[in-house]
């Protein structure tokens, strides 16, 4: 059988009406310098990036940090930071006055040391800013039964994490992810947090995420341009993967050439 | 009178302005947002949102970030119940 184009090249990415060529989401914090920050987010081929939000300081004038970003990509706020549903309210509220959008990557973290979603007080929050048109896209632990509770109250998606924020351990339940994209087939999945390199993003969208989203890996490699790449076609290689369905893993070996004719 | 702003206590004019506050600031109006008693005030509403004793103000803007914060370093808001 020939295949189709569509299996070929992939569908793009849809959140809540939105099409995105690229399934890489990536973060603004951690880099060296604004252009090796600039030169990464362009060699990854993101078209989302995250930016969380802050005080203003009054003591020193500050420039935006806005204006260092491609004016081309979408600005994805987030709550982080926040750690009570208050707090992760009043920051999504903030950030769609400040910016006119109404889409918030929803964190509510639960302890300071793992960096875990308190997932109780995530879905208090998301419930509360679907209810204000908000277009919310929650962090969380990979665990099924908070992810459909999230789907309920009307999020745009789930972003379960492979490994705690920042610690590039990779992903550490696969089970967990495939037992997610099993049971939420329909639901977007994106893999949140704990990618370390190539491989790790290879293997949660071969699990099935239809979206990465990194920050430290790519800002805090010896050079982030040349990882950004890396995970560009990670991401890329993991998803057709997934799409083209894998051969079965077997104990014994099977030969993959003939038998017949083999000289004696 | 006394205002509160980013968690610091200020003193200003009587009847002086959100605008103007931000101006006597010397803060750039693009992309940042203001709250005042935890409630946004939208933009168009500042020059008209005149300020009283006591009135807690959140400036915010964008700084780099994928994810996480520590507590202490990063909190946004100071989440006093008394005001």
């Amino acid at each position: 059988m020939i295949a189709t184009r569509s299996a070929i090249f992939d569908e793009a990415l849809e959140i809540a009406g939105r099409r995105f060529k690229s399934r890489l989401i990536v973060g603004t914090g951690k880099y060296r310098s604004y252009e090796e920050m600039k030169a990464a987010h362009a060699a990854s081929g993101a078209e989302i990036v995250t930016v969380a939000v802050r005080r203003v300081p009054l003591d020193r004038r500050v420039e935006s940090f806005l204006d260092h970003l491609d004016p081309k990509l979408m600005i994805l706020p987030n709550t982080a930071g926040c750690y009570t549903v208050e707090e992760a309210v009043r920051t999504a509220r903030l950030a769609r006055e400040a910016l006119g959008t109404n889409w918030i990557k929803l964190e509510v973290i639960g302890d300071q040391t793992t960096l875990f979603p308190d997932n109780e007080q995530t879905i208090e929050a998301a419930r509360i800013l679907v209810k204000e048109d908000f277009v919310v896209l929650p962090y969380v632990t990979d665990d099924l039964i908070v992810a459909k509770k999230l789907l309920d109250v009307g999020c745009a998606a789930v972003m379960p994490l492979a490994a705690p924020i920042g610690s590039g351990l990779g992903v550490q339940n696969p089970t967990n992810l495939r037992i997610l994209r099993e049971q939420l087939p329909d639901a977007i999945l994106i893999v949140d947090a704990g990618v370390g390199t190539a491989s790790d993003a290879a293997i949660a969208m071969e699990l099935g995420a239809d979206a990465v989203l990194m920050n430290t890996a790519i800002a805090e490699a010896q050079h982030p341009e040349q990882m950004a790449r890396a995970m560009r076609l990670a991401v890329e290689a993991g998803r057709l993967a997934y799409l083209a369905g894998r051969m079965p893993k077997r104990l014994y070996a099977s030969a993959s050439s003939p038998l017949a004719g083999v000289i004696r | 009178m006394r205002v509160i702003v980013n968690g610091e206590e200020r003193e200003i004019a009587e009847g002086l302005t959100l605008s103007r506050l931000l101006e006597e600031l010397e803060l750039a109006p693009e992309r940042i947002a203001v709250e005042l008693n935890r409630k946004v005030i939208r933009r168009a509403d500042w020059p008209q949102t005149v300020l009283r004793e006591g009135d807690r103000i959140e400036i915010v803007h964008f700084v780099g970030g994928g994810f996480g914060g520590k507590l202490s370093a990063h909190r946004l808001f100071d989440l006093d119940r008394s005001s």
